[in-house]
């Protein structure tokens, strides 16, 4: 049988991963928006598992709206990228520090 | 006689306004006219309280207009005090105010601030009335700023020289140290009287007398000897005395209806009319009566020297005017207050006679003041040479005339005083005498006599002034012949002033001279043969030997005393050394402070340092922001783990 905690260590080694992505990556933006959307898939895992086990169906409606606003957001970043693409040359991270105080 | 005395203050002020305000709309004819007839009026009423109050000898009237604030439970208001004293400063006031308007039509008739000049002199009028008219100290310290600003606009009334600026920034500034010492006066009176009111004080005196106070520590002073000083200190700015007259002979930068009016017959008495309206006051105070007396002399004495040697014809009018000033404040000092309002009157007259004498002999110059270049002018303007002479005798106290009666009652009550400084005093007085005599006859035949000195052109033109400027002149004239002869019984041995003036039993002098006074005749007769005469006389000697028979001595003896002379020159170095030492010292200071102040504490420490500090700790800060989104993303999560932290286990 597998337990709810099964469900939640799985949601956390997810957003670790992801986040561990966002840290050690340092050559590619698309690498970056995939940890964003890994993040939010982890969450999404544990909306789940608790929806699921609760009983209550709203968590994943609650997903559904997650799932949408996230394709809605990768659509905007690659698009940003596009234009950062054709503006700077480059979509390396190392070179994107024009924000630098 | 509240609508009377309102009127006699008020036409005047609003005179003043329509003059000043809505000169363009009511043209020159206009501004003099309404001018004019405002003083006119004001002497005319002023002649009821005249009457009333002087000749049919009414008790004073004291009135309360109106509650200005109340503080603490003093109230200040501003009110009348009618009596003798201010029922004759009102009357001389607005009859010498309203000939030099009329004179100023003629002296003032190509200049283009013709509207200003009327209502300065309007404004002026009705400050010196509230002065003299007021009940209470605080109204008196209104007049006497006020008369104070009015001087201050009109001896810059020529704005666009740097002369006159620079004259009327002094007479400012003199003032306002002069103006210091009074304001303490009436705080000390406050403090001790709790009252600001003329008459609660003069009743309070001899709880007053009793205190003293220790201004540093271990040293205690009367406390009413401090305050008449203090109070003196204002009229030795306001009336020119040594130390702080130097304001005066640069205020004749004006123009000269001014220079009478103010610099001359009215203005400069305030601090005159200010200590004999303060009389029960000093005469509770021996020390400040002597002060008085010293400062006086001194003034009477070595301010006529330099009289001497200027060449400005009205540069010597006025060193003749600080000369008498120090004769009515000498008068003060031996507490014959009366004597020194009579001499204030007389010279009122015989002042404002001479000096618009010496506007008319300016007019005719054209605008030409140095003596060195008249001569003979009695040929081409008989009426203003006579009135001039009539002037002059009256001043230098030729027997008969207004001068006479009341310079030589100043010399036999300082003969008759006992007071310290009294041996001084009068030789000083005496001295000055002679002096008087001296500058003024060298003046007069400089300007009237000899032969002409003037250029070709300014000769052709000369001719009498207009009708404007010599009926004041000869409206003057008659009261300086006539004045002292008639009013000298009433006024120094009568009962002139009632309770206006209080002198203690020992120290009154005039009731010495009292003694030897026999009528006005036999007094003036009796003058021929006194002393003063005599060095009247050879003052007149002296000039005209030097001026007249052997006009080339003059510049020999300058030349043999030539360090004398150059101290005289320099008006002793008073000038020099306010010069160097006050502004100097006022300068440097400022430097001072804007340097180590300004620029190194205030903008280098605390404006520019804040800026720095802030750059140098962002300059810290902005390492943290380095652009990258993985730095941004880690900070994020290490706050997100933080807050978490303290959620779950605080």
């Amino acid at each position: 049988m597998i337990a709810l905690s099964h469900y939640l260590v799985l949601g956390a080694i997810l957003f670790c991963l992801s986040v561990a992505g966002i840290f050690i990556n340092r050559k590619n933006v698309i690498v970056l928006l995939m940890c964003v959307e890994l993040m939010l898939l982890a969450v999404n895992m544990n909306f789940i598992a608790f929806s699921h086990f609760h009983g209550d169906i709203a968590g994943q409606v609650f997903v559904f709206f997650i799932l949408t606003v996230a394709a809605a957001e990768s659509a905007i970043g690659l698009a940003i990228m596009v234009v950062l693409f054709r503006n700077r040359g480059t979509i390396n991270v190392e070179d994107l520090d024009s924000m630098r105080g | 006689m509240t609508a009377i005395l309102l009127t006699i203050v008020l036409a005047p002020l609003l005179a003043s306004i329509i003059a000043g305000i809505f000169g363009k709309q009511v043209g020159r004819t206009g501004a003099h006219l309404v001018t004019i007839g405002a003083v006119g009026l004001s002497f005319l009423l002023s002649l009821i309280p005249f009457s009333r109050f002087v000749l049919d000898g009414q008790a004073p009237l004291d009135m309360v207009l109106y509650t200005w604030a109340e503080s603490a439970g003093i109230p200040f208001q501003v009110g009348f005090l009618i009596d003798p004293l201010s029922a004759s400063m009102m009357t001389v006031v607005t009859f010498v105010s309203w000939m030099v308007h009329i004179y100023t039509i003629g002296y003032m008739h190509d200049d283009p601030g013709y509207q200003r000049f009327f209502s300065y002199i309007s404004l002026f009028t009705f400050s010196m009335l509230m002065l003299v008219m007021s009940n209470n100290f605080l109204q008196l310290f209104f007049g006497w700023e006020a008369v104070g600003v009015v001087s201050y606009l009109l001896i810059g009334f020529w704005f666009k020289k740097d002369t006159a600026i620079f004259a009327n920034m002094k007479a400012f500034l003199v003032n306002r140290v002069g103006d210091f010492g009074f304001l303490l006066g009436i705080g000390a009176v406050l403090l001790y009287c709790g009252s600001l009111h003329y008459g609660t004080v003069f009743e309070n005196t001899e709880a007053l007398s009793a205190e003293s106070i220790e201004v540093f520590a271990g040293h205690p002073w009367s406390v009413v000897t401090l305050t008449c000083i203090l109070l003196f200190v204002g009229a030795m700015g306001k009336s020119a005395q040594v130390p702080l007259h130097v304001w005066l002979p640069d205020s004749m930068e004006g123009p000269t209806p001014i220079s009478a009016l103010i610099h001359a017959a009215t203005m400069v008495t305030a601090g005159i009319f200010m200590v004999a309206r303060m009389s029960p006051l000093f005469e509770l105070s021996e020390v400040a009566l002597s002060t008085v007396l010293l400062i006086g002399a001194i003034t009477a004495f070595f301010m006529g020297l330099l009289g001497l040697v200027q060449n400005d014809i009205k540069r010597v009018v006025a060193y003749s005017t600080l000369s008498q000033l120090g004769y009515m404040t000498v008068a003060l000092g031996v507490s014959a207050y009366s004597a020194a309002i009579f001499h204030l009157v007389t010279h009122a007259f015989f002042k404002a006679l001479l000096f618009l004498a010496a506007g008319s002999v300016i007019i005719g110059m054209h605008h030409e003041q140095d003596m060195r270049k008249m001569g003979g002018l009695r040929k081409y303007m008989p009426i203003t040479w006579i009135t001039s002479l009539i002037g002059t005798l009256a001043l230098i106290g030729f027997p008969g005339f207004a001068g006479f009666y009341s310079k030589d009652a100043i010399i036999e009550a300082v003969h008759e005083s006992h007071l310290y400084g009294h041996g001084i005093a009068y030789m000083a007085v005496l001295g000055g005498v002679f002096i008087t005599s001296l500058y003024s006859f060298r003046l007069y035949f400089m300007v009237f006599h000899g032969k002409g000195r003037m250029d070709h052109h300014t000769e052709e033109h000369l001719h009498e002034s207009p009708a404007v400027v010599w009926i004041p002149l000869v409206a003057l004239a008659v009261p300086s012949v006539l004045a002292g002869a008639a009013l000298i019984e009433p006024m120094l041995f009568g009962d002139y002033f009632g309770s206006a003036i209080h002198v203690e039993h020992s120290h009154n002098v005039l009731e010495e001279v009292a003694h030897h006074f026999h009528g006005w005749f036999s007094f003036a007769l009796h003058g021929f043969l006194g002393v003063p005469f005599m060095l009247a006389a050879a003052g007149f000697a002296t000039a005209w030997f030097l001026y007249m028979f052997k006009p080339e001595i003059p510049g020999k003896i300058a030349s043999a005393l030539s360090p004398i002379y150059k101290l005289l020159v320099a008006k002793y170095g008073f000038d020099a050394f306010n010069q160097t030492v006050f502004a100097g010292g006022a300068r440097a200071l400022g430097g001072f402070l804007w340097r180590a102040v300004d620029a190194t504490l205030v903008d280098g420490l605390a404006v520019n340092g804040s800026a720095r500090v802030v750059g140098w700790l962002s300059g810290v800060i902005r390492y943290a922001q380095t652009g990258y989104l993985y730095h941004y993303a880690f900070a994020m999560i290490i706050g997100l783990l933080a807050l978490l932290g303290y959620f779950v286990y605080v």
